[in-house]
């Protein structure tokens, strides 16, 4: 299979302080991919490489078979992207919030309408589409957030610490959402710093310091570190380079 | 891009705070500035102090209060009274009217009136006296006609302005005001909003272009602006019955120019700051204080030391007050206002290219 990231010896400097550090890595379609690390260690530089709003230094990049370098605007039709601060607008309602950011993509007005209510029953929040977002709480926001940025069905979704701030009931039903939508083919590339939640990606990666120290599937690394949470490997890894 | 100014539109009308800033503003302020902030006199109490109390006081008297500029509130008898009167503060001004006024004029001679103003509002006291004065002048010429020692009465004719109405001065200046409040401010605060919600980077992160934001962002408030502008002008006209003498034509596109150059400072101020608050206080700081201060608009810039007069030609609301004075008072055409319409174009032209550069170089390095 083809994969859908494709990362070489990506370098990533600013000024004397090297933010990557020839990064190789690839992920696949449909695959959920846990990109972890502890603050600091260069996630975000990474994904803002990836999400073609920074380019990098030296290496080799693709994202949706389409090069960093040359055509960011080709990957921006085909990734979405959640951020950690929650990114719909408060004063909007929730159908236009979708309207807005369906808009933003090219979507024609059925396509928007169809997909509105299609994903919006997926979450059984059909009656609540006329509310405005700023009375809604703060778990539903974050999933109505990632219905959104799949609404366009982007190849790949990337995740910067979606489920920041959220009760373990909600997080819960969100990463049920994950695994539907990477079961749909689309491919998910998520941060996080709940080392439970790694437990649930098919591979995960581990950087410290820039670099990635640990990349291989949630069990594998667990026997390689002889310990029984992901939790621990972390914590391994990250004092093993202190 | 259209979904883009619609979502603007939204945000503008869901918040009640906004669009009273944008809508009830311009109206309070004109009328405050039309009606309240005047340099006019109406009706301002005064007391006499006559020591004569003969016929041609009465009839002096009488004149000032004929004048509609005073009202006498207060017959003063002794000269502990007058400062008693000013204690009171009921009265801005006390005239003293000598004794044997009457007769001293009759003879041709000359008499003094004193004028004692409570000066503890200077520029009320100024303009009081001055009032008194002319009519007094008035009177004196009147009284005796034939007298061969004509007071030296002096004309001056006001042009452009003949009544010295307070609102033409304040038109342009409020007009200028709004500009800069709705389009730098308005704008800066709302591009520094999607930072600070997180918004704009996924703004950013979609296959919008920077340039599409930026207009989506910035078109709203082109029309806020302008239609701001046009509500002035409508109230300046059918309200204070202020002319337009020149081309409305012309008016209005400077006004336009003058929103790009205020819409371009905004980007800039937006570059800058990643807070809402930090926006407000640098347009409140940056932008609002000079304008009204440095721009001719409250105090003319001719009695400022150099250093600020300097300073005052950096700010760009000079040269449009400079405008609009120019096309509705004067009635000029382009031809008189190249130069100033060319510096505002050269100034919009400098902060487009700056806030480029700045959100270039901010997508690069985060």
């Amino acid at each position: 299979m083809k994969p859908v990231i494709e990362v070489e010896n990506l370098v990533k400097k600013f000024g004397n302080f090297v933010a990557n550090d020839s990064l190789t890595f690839s992920v696949f379609p449909g695959e959920i991919f846990g990109f972890l690390g502890a603050n600091g260690a260069g996630k975000t530089t990474t994904i803002k490489i990836l999400c073609g709003l920074s380019s990098p230094t030296s290496g080799k990049v693709s994202v949706a078979g389409f090069d960093v370098y040359r055509q960011s605007e080709q990957i921006k039709r085909n990734i979405g992207y959640m951020s950690q601060k929650f990114s719909l607008y408060e004063d909007l309602s929730i159908n236009e919030n979708f309207q807005f950011y369906g808009g933003i993509y090219g979507l024609s007005r059925k396509e928007i309408r169809e997909r509105t209510k299609t994903l919006l029953s997926r979450l059984d929040f059909l009656k609540a589409q006329n509310e405005v977002l700023r009375n809604i709480p703060q778990g539903w926001k974050q999933k109505l957030a990632f219905s959104v940025a799949v609404m366009h069905q982007p190849k790949v979704v990337f995740l910067d610490e979606p489920t920041g701030g959220v009760d373990p009931i909600t997080r819960r039903q969100f990463w049920e959402l994950i695994y539907e939508q990477a079961h749909n083919g689309t491919t998910i590339f998520v941060t996080t710093h709940y080392m439970d939640e790694a437990e649930y990606c098919g591979r995960v990666s581990i950087m410290v310091d820039g670099r990635i120290e640990a990349l291989d599937s949630p069990k594998v690394l667990k026997n390689q570190f002889a310990v029984n949470s992901m939790n621990e490997v972390f914590v391994k890894l990250a004092r093993a380079t202190k | 891009m259209k979904g883009f100014v619609i979502k603007e539109f939204l945000h503008i009308f869901r918040d009640f705070r906004t669009l009273l800033i944008l809508f009830g503003m311009p109206i309070a302020q004109v009328l405050l500035f039309g009606f309240a902030i005047t340099n006019e006199i109406n009706h301002a109490s005064i007391a006499v102090f006559d020591k004569a109390r003969d016929s041609k006081s009465l009839e002096l008297q009488q004149k000032l209060t004929a004048s509609g500029y005073f009202d006498i509130n207060m017959q003063l008898d002794n000269t502990k009274a007058i400062e008693k009167a000013f204690r009171s503060g009921k009265v801005k001004e006390v005239v003293v009217i000598p004794p044997q006024f009457g007769k001293t004029l009759d003879l041709g001679q000359q008499t003094t009136i004193q004028l004692i103003n409570d000066a503890s509002d200077p520029n009320t006291a100024n303009l009081i006296s001055s009032y008194t004065s002319a009519i007094l002048r008035d009177f004196a010429a009147d009284a005796n006609p034939q007298s061969t020692l004509l007071p030296v009465a002096t004309e001056t004719t006001m042009l452009y302005n003949p009544e010295l109405k307070g609102v033409f001065m304040f038109v342009p200046g409020t007009i200028t005001v709004l500009l800069m409040l709705v389009s730098a401010m308005m704008t800066s605060i709302s591009i520094a909003r999607e930072k600070e919600m997180g918004t704009m980077e996924v703004l950013l992160i979609s296959p919008l272009k920077p340039y599409q934001i930026i207009l989506g962002k910035v078109l709203p408030y082109v029309v806020f602006s302008f239609v701001n502008a046009s509500v002035i002008l409508l109230m300046a006209y059918t309200i204070f019955e202020m002319p337009v003498n020149g081309s409305l034509m012309l008016l209005l596109a400077e006004t336009l120019l003058f929103i790009l150059m205020a819409l371009a400072m905004g980007l800039f101020i937006s570059t800058v700051s990643n807070s809402q608050q930090t926006a407000m206080l640098l347009s409140m700081f940056a932008l609002m204080l000079p304008t009204i201060l440095l721009s001719g608009f409250v105090f003319p810039v001719e009695n400022m030391p150099l250093a600020l007069q300097w300073l005052s030609h950096i700010m760009p609301s000079k040269w449009f007050i400079i405008i609009v004075k120019s096309i509705m008072l004067k009635g000029l055409g382009i031809a008189y206002i190249w130069q100033e319409t060319l510096i505002i174009l050269a100034m919009a032209v400098i902060f487009i290219l700056l806030s480029i550069k700045k959100f270039e170089v901010r997508l690069n390095l985060k």
